[in-house]
């Protein structure tokens, strides 16, 4: 196999320009970062406290929506095109969905961007969350929809890639990295699912007066059907690289390729039932509904401690392969030289430690101490803003060679780049997290307040406000030097050669030990369809019987018959 | 398939923690008797809450023998009431919703912790043991001014107490 940039042009083209998009926002993001963590701690004030909200949204929506899937889609574009070893099957429906990501980025962004500006009225002011009735302008959620949309398009752009594949396959084993992307994007149609009713049933009819008003309780179940699972969206991309990508750069390969399967398979069933664990401390939810979406979560855990054991023994493999043994030696032969494998390395321990942290999440009586406090900051900046970032960060070092065709320009560069945003974060999550316990908000412009005051039993809360401060500088200063780097690689500064063609080697315990049920991928997606309706029915019913599709009214039939009469006028535009 | 046997003894063991997780959680709920944040409080109609009878008349009442409760209304940015004033040993149950948006209800460093919700009443029993100022903040982002969203329960001891006792 020959270089991919050189192999399939089109779709690294596509791979490129997502990569680019995704920068953009992670630089964005970042900054925005950056001024939030100055301001609440109060050293460094250049906005006033409410257009602090702004930048949060601006902050949430670039890093959690933007940055991680525009990665996503680029990432999983090259798995499966690199996989199957087939182009793309029609590469103008691949540039349509790419096209519809940017445009619904900008939509949703102007609207943003309008916080900024006291001269107009447009402004979407309303977090990540957009808990209604907080309102924000219609083009925010008219532009999420359409990203949305565009990440289905590119779900169905590579399950036609597989499909044609297949016919020409018969009786093989999907390849590993195709089977990966296809469970992940299953699973994100569910979920995913949850955020357009939202926004199309809900919200825009809200917003456009098509409805009489909306019923806060149930657009917000709604946000966090989806709101959890996303988070295992941005997470299989970082598996697939644990999984694939880091046993390679160890010097060895996958320990097991069924077991690698099995866990996207869970990961597939139990991420959209959990949901409700986000909603613990929610009036109008009893308590065995948020019981279940407890069970769901513990099982979850079940997933990723398979693949801590996976990803050290094939680590360990690796290094025992390059020479090394003893119990705890063999770790001196691993390549710390390089940062593809370092920064993997580094994300994946603090993915460790947020385990940990998010088992107290998980747990609903621990939760009542941690709800919307700082601590719940801290987990979410050890997983997404560790786990995924730092690994899509690391793995860039590894893969921007093989889709523009030249190596990048230091090694040492991007060791010293993960390193710094590792040290960053141990400083500010771990005062997160233990500012946290002490109770203050998250999500605050200004957390010194007349009559409350936090306390900590160990140190004090200027100390730990000191060490957000000092993690988040260390952080933008990675940043930078990510950004720096990629550009000086990106227009080949360093005039570097063409990277030496590699594959990955194929796991010790190959695809064909893996039973054939695992490809019924109807199966799995009908067990997760059950286990939703299973979680989500009931709660649903209960949160719309209380109080309305459309806020509160006395029958549930009643209301849902004004729906469909609304519903029914606003598409043949009779307008009583 | 093959499975390896640190593989197997690694599941096992993964299974048992999950499973000991759920199981003290539920200890806590059943055994222990601690009460969530739940249904219990009932829906209501956030245009209309001076004509509810909870909610047209906010603030705290004594209702027995060391037992209070406080009917709050959450409006950005402010709670009404945000000063409480309970003696100490009481039994206080919060009834609260809110009138514009989604906010929280967190009484600082403790684990009295709900969210309240435009159409909900959440509804949490609180015991005061000890005589001290208790801070409480609003931790759901719900405007421009949602940082000065805060309020103070003042528990005395009981020969200070001034209320309606």
């Amino acid at each position: 196999m020959g270089v991919f940039a050189h192999e399939y042009p089109n779709e690294a083209g596509i791979v490129r320009a997502a990569l680019a998009s995704s920068f953009v926002a992670l630089l964005l993001g970042g900054v925005m970062g950056l001024i939030q963590a100055l301001h609440r701690t109060g050293y460094v004030q250049v906005i006033d406290d409410s257009t602090y909200y702004t930048v949060l949204t601006l902050h949430g929506v670039s890093l959690a929506i933007l940055f991680s899937i525009f990665f996503l889609v680029g990432f999983f574009q090259w798995a499966v095109t690199d996989s199957l070893d087939r182009p793309s099957e029609d590469i103008r429906f691949t540039k349509l969905w790419y096209a519809l990501m940017v445009l619904g980025s900008i939509m949703a962004a102007v609207p943003i961007l309008g916080g900024f500006i006291d001269q107009t009225e447009i402004s979407a002011d309303v977090l990540f969350t957009f808990y209604a009735p907080l309102e924000a302008h219609p083009l925010f959620y008219a532009g999420l929809a359409v990203f949305i949309i565009g990440t289905w398009l590119a779900g169905i752009d590579w399950f036609r890639s597989w499909w044609a594949w297949k016919q020409k396959n018969r009786g093989e084993k999907t390849p590993l990295r195709t089977f990966m992307v296809l469970t992940t994007m299953l699973m994100w149609y569910l979920a995913s699912a949850g955020v357009a009713i939202a926004v199309i049933f809900f919200l825009l009819p809200w917003q456009l007066g098509l409805v009489g008003g909306v019923n806060p309780l149930l657009t917000r179940t709604l946000f966090w059907f989806f709101g959890h699972p996303v988070v295992y969206f941005w997470l299989m991309p970082v598996y697939m690289m644990w999984y694939v990508i880091l046993p390679k750069l160890a010097g060895g390969r996958l320990f097991s390729d069924p077991l690698a399967r099995i866990v996207f398979v869970l990961f597939l069933v139990l991420s959209v039932p959990t949901g409700i664990h986000h909603q613990y401390v929610d009036p109008g939810i009893s308590e065995g509904f948020k019981f279940l979406a407890m069970t769901n979560t513990m099982f979850l855990l079940l997933p990723s401690l398979l693949t801590a054991f996976t990803v050290v023994a094939s680590i360990e493999h690796g290094a025992r392969q390059r020479g090394g043994s003893g119990y705890f030696r063999w770790l001196t032969d691993l390549p710390w030289n390089r940062p593809a494998f370092t920064g993997m390395a580094l994300a994946a321990l603090m993915f460790a430690a947020a385990g940990f942290s998010g088992m107290v999440n998980a747990g609903m009586n621990f939760n009542y101490l941690v709800h919307n406090t700082l601590w719940i900051v801290g987990h979410f900046h050890l997983t997404v803003g560790t786990a995924v970032a730092l690994s899509f960060m690391a793995s860039t070092y590894w893969f921007l060679p093989k889709i523009t065709g030249h190596k990048v320009f230091s090694k040492r560069l991007g060791l010293v780049q993960v390193v710094v945003w590792f040290i960053g974060m141990v400083f500010m999550s771990n005062a997160m997290h233990r500012i946290g316990l002490a109770g203050e908000p998250r999500r605050t412009a200004d957390p010194f307040y007349d009559g409350v005051t936090f306390e900590t039993s160990l140190g004090t809360i200027s100390e730990l406000h000191a060490q957000i401060a000092l993690g988040s500088v260390l952080l933008v200063v990675s940043l930078l030097l990510f950004a720096a780097h990629i550009l000086l690689s990106w227009f080949n500064f360093a005039d570097k050669d063409a990277p030496t063609p590699d594959t990955i080697p194929p796991a010790l315990s190959g695809p064909e030990h893996a039973p054939a049920v695992l490809e019924n991928f109807r199966l799995w997606t009908a067990i997760a369809i059950g286990l939703i309706l299973l979680t989500y029915t009931l709660p649903i019913a209960a949160i719309v019987s209380g109080n309305g599709w459309f806020g509160p009214v006395t029958t549930f039939i009643g209301d849902t018959s004004s729906f469909l009469t609304g519903l029914f006028h606003a598409v043949f535009g009779v307008i009583p | 398939m093959e499975i390896h046997r640190y593989e197997k003894i690694w599941f096992g063991v993964a299974v048992l923690l999950i499973v000991a997780f759920i199981g003290t959680v539920a200890y806590g709920a059943v055994g222990a008797g601690i009460e969530m944040v739940d249904d219990d409080g009932g829906t209501i109609d956030p245009n209309n809450l001076s004509d509810h009878e909870r909610f047209g008349d906010t603030g705290v009442h004594q209702v027995g023998d060391g037992e209070f409760e406080v009917n709050m209304i959450a409006v950005h940015p402010s709670f009404i009431p945000n000063d409480i004033e309970i003696p100490e040993g009481s039994t206080v149950t919060f009834y609260m919703t809110a009138s514009d948006v989604t906010h929280g209800f967190n009484i600082a460093g403790t684990n009295v912790n709900s969210m309240i919700i435009p159409g909900q009443i959440t509804e949490i029993t609180v015991e005061f043991d000890e005589s001290g100022t208790y801070g409480f903040v609003c931790h759901e982002y719900c405007g421009s001014l949602h940082h000065e969203m805060e309020g103070q329960i003042q528990v005395v001891p009981e020969d200070e107490f001034g209320g309606d006792a």
